[in-house]
């Protein structure tokens, strides 16, 4: 197949050849890390910007250092998200970053639909490093990447997603690629964290961790942020912790080869207990590792190096 | 300077009179002299109809000037010249202005500018709290003898249940109506959409329907329990239409408005993060888009009004959950209930031309709403047939903030009168003034 698409904007607008297409271009770059020299001259001259408006220095840092093993030029620039309180506007922000000549901008935003919204002004490729509560496609394609490696196959596979969904990127963007390539997916947390009419997008829904981890192939869990307790989405993170949290004994149910997975940075002891997150189910570095191989794959596609 | 002015050969449709035929009306003083087949006039201006409907004029419950404080969106003058344009010879403009419309002097500067752009007739809504902040009720008995002709906070629901409560009971006193914008805000929180499918599959923060029907409900018992009438201004929901027609069939004297995006757009059309299609309420479900048809026909709901709300370009080119809330409308509510209430059927046009112009007048009590003898000659004039697309020529608002545009409608405003004056003709605003457009 040929990859004709110049932004990588979500999951949930590309098709299944696509996605496979992208895990396939993945696993061809992941050699380039373990060589002695870790670099491919693929988009030499090109110019690679990450533009966050919200913090993350990991995926920032895997942007960035996949950028540079693909010999790109690479520039960061960390920007106050409101326009408001800056004084410029969004539209301003990025075109002057475009006046620089910067041909892919790997945008981190805290409202939803800001990528889609700056795709609209630029020339320049647009790559969505998270966007508020909308999706965060690297990342789910980093998990479908990691699923696959260690199980061979994805059809068929049982997820289980855990905690907080109404606000997760990472758990959208999950479910756009997984329902794509016929994974069944489940979303696991309270009501109050769980988005109406989900079901819709093809997943069902529990309220019981414990009734789904027997069947779980993968389980999957999302970084509860404690600002939603202020806001009464749940009453504790004590509570949510007994109720959703990963403990010993609940690792007891799982399945012997079920994975555990986290997109990072683990609450340790609120999402998953240390012994879990360290222990042989747990491929959490592995989802670092391949972060790396599956961003070089992306900005390979979009930013020309396709070619 | 001819004062007389003959409307011949058009098809005029008054439901307030049960008229519908190929009439001519004859202008005289700014009052409606004669209606008749034929009528012979000395030296009068003609306004020829031939294939066109002739309406009693279209008044619009719920516009926002934004003058004065924000000129830059849109100064009384345009807004007038927007109404005109769209057809409509009166707006009621809601007092969410800087400083708010709650005291006299900003309602009778309203006045002023209004009678120096002399066009349509504008008719100022006087906040119910000082500052529409909800604490302090405003001189109501003042603001009255200013000109308001009904009482709100828009923009704001007026939130506390006992300022809701005092406001209806004192404002009756001076025969004036509360409208309200019912939204309970604890629920609505920071929300940008409708909660639903849509907002989960965007990430956006949902506004959940219950928002609006919990006020609306507290609206209508707050009318049941003193027995003075409210009217809810831009319905959206299934369950509001379905709380107004309870109330209707327990004999409330409550009324209800919608605006044409409510009857037209749902919210599946806002895949792409278009800021356009950012409003308050939000755009809803398509149940909800069919329920609002539904309440229009059976006349739970009784008018359509624009909320007519302009935003300059560079305020919409932002972030979605930043984005201002709010649409033009005065433009496009012709034709888009041409195109989604009266071509399809599901309303005819009398009743159409009835919720657009007879209703909204009898709701706030205000002069119009019909073509009798003796009454102010303000007339809309409609072809049915004419085919446009929206914004093709620019739109005589400030703004441009509409998710209609380029789309394509039939039927359309093609004159607007009023006293007697022609103030919009074939898609031309006729007056004197011109005010400097921004960018
Ligand atoms: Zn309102």
């Amino acid at each position: 197949m040929k990859w004709n698409r110049k932004h990588l904007l979500g999951l949930e607008d590309l098709s299944q050849e696509e996605i496979e297409y992208i895990l396939k271009t993945a696993e061809s770059f992941k050699d380039i890390s373990i060589r002695p020299i870790k670099k491919v001259p693929a988009l030499r001259g090109k110019t690679i910007a990450t533009v966050f408006f919200e913090p993350s220095t990991r995926t920032r840092t895997s942007f960035e250092l996949a950028a540079k093993r693909l010999s790109a030029d690479t520039l960061s620039i960390t920007a106050i998200a409101s326009s408001v309180v800056k004084g410029e506007s969004l539209k301003d922000t990025v075109r002057n970053l475009e006046a620089l000549k910067v041909d892919c901008m790997i945008v981190r935003h805290e409202c939803s639909g800001v990528p889609h919204l700056i795709s609209r002004y630029l020339e320049a490729s647009v790559v969505n490093a998270g966007d508020g509560s909308h999706e965060h496609p690297t990342q789910a394609l980093v998990d479908l990447f990691t699923i696959l490696e260690k199980k061979k196959t994805l059809e068929g596979l049982k997820v289980v997603i855990v905690g907080d969904i109404l606000h997760s990127r990472v758990a959208r963007s999950n479910i756009f690629g997984m329902t794509k390539l016929r994974m069944n997916v489940q979303v696991v947390g309270p009501r109050t964290l769980i988005p109406k009419e989900i079901e819709r997008l093809g997943v069902s829904v529990s309220h019981r961790l414990d009734d789904v981890i027997p069947e779980a192939d993968v389980l999957m869990f999302l970084r509860i942020q404690s600002e939603r307790q202020k806001k009464n989405l749940f009453p504790s993170l004590r509570e949510y912790s007994e109720n959703y949290g990963m403990s010993i004994q609940r690792l007891k149910n799982t399945k012997p080869d079920c994975l555990i997975m986290h997109p990072g940075p683990i609450n340790r002891g609120i999402e998953l207990a240390s012994e879990v997150a360290d222990g042989p189910q747990s491929v959490i570095l592995d989802q670092v590792t391949n972060g790396l191989a599956v961003r070089m794959a992306v900005l390979f596609l979009v930013a020309g190096g396709g070619e | 300077m001819s004062t007389s002015l003959l409307i011949q050969k058009g098809r005029i449709v008054d439901p307030s009179q049960n008229i519908d035929e190929v009439l001519d009306l004859l202008i005289e003083n700014g009052k409606i002299q004669k209606i008749a087949k034929n009528i012979s006039a000395g030296e009068v201006e003609i306004f020829d109809a031939r294939g066109k409907i002739v309406a009693p004029g279209f008044i619009d419950l719920h516009v926002h000037f934004r003058e004065p404080g924000f000129e830059h969106k849109e100064t009384i003058l345009t807004g007038m010249r927007s109404a005109a344009m769209g057809g409509f010879t009166a707006v009621c403009c809601m007092p969410n202005t800087e400083p708010a419309m709650d005291e006299p002097g900003t309602v009778g500067f309203v006045l002023l500018k209004a009678k120096e752009g002399n066009l349509i007739r504008v008719y100022p809504i006087g906040a119910a709290t000082r500052g529409r902040e909800g604490k302090v009720m405003t001189e109501i008995g003042h603001l009255k003898k200013a000109g308001v002709i009904a009482i709100s906070d828009d923009g704001e629901p007026i939130y506390d249940a006992y300022m809701m409560r005092r406001v209806m009971e004192y404002a009756h006193m001076f025969g004036l109506k509360v409208i309200d914008h019912c939204e309970d805000k604890n629920l609505s929180q920071q929300g940008v959409m409708n909660e639903g499918y849509m907002s989960t599959l965007l990430g956006l923060t949902g506004i959940p329907s219950v928002a609006e029907e919990v006020m609306v409900m507290r609206d209508i018992l707050m009318s049941q329990y003193t027995q003075i009438p409210v009217h809810l201004a831009h319905l959206s929901t299934r369950g509001s239409v379905d709380l107004v027609r309870w109330a209707k069939a327990k004999g409330l004297p409550v009324t209800a408005e919608t605006a044409p995006h409510y009857f037209s757009l749902s919210d599946e059309e806002m895949t792409s993060y278009r800021t356009e299609f950012k409003m308050n309420p939000p755009l809803r479900t398509r149940e909800d888009v069919k329920a609002i048809q539904e309440g229009l026909k059976d006349g739970t709901l009784d008018a359509i009004a624009t909320d007519h709300a302009p935003h300059q370009e560079v305020e919409k080119e932002v972030e979605f959950d930043m984005a201002p809330f709010g649409i033009i409308g005065l433009e496009t509510s012709v034709g888009l209930g041409l195109n989604h209430l009266v071509h399809p059927g599901i309303l005819t046009l009398s009743k159409w031309i009835d919720k657009m112009s007879c209703r909204p007048a009898q709701i706030l009590n205000l002069p119009g709403g019909n073509l009798r003898v003796g009454e102010n000659g303000d007339v809309t004039i409609l072809d049915l047939g004419k085919e446009w697309s929206v914004g093709e020529i620019p739109f005589e608002s400030k703004s441009k903030n509409s998710p209609f545009r380029e789309i394509k409608l039939k039927g359309k405003a093609v004159g607007t009168i009023v006293g007697g004056r022609v103030v919009m003709r074939d898609g031309e605003v006729i007056s004197k003034i011109k005010d400097q457009k921004s960018k």
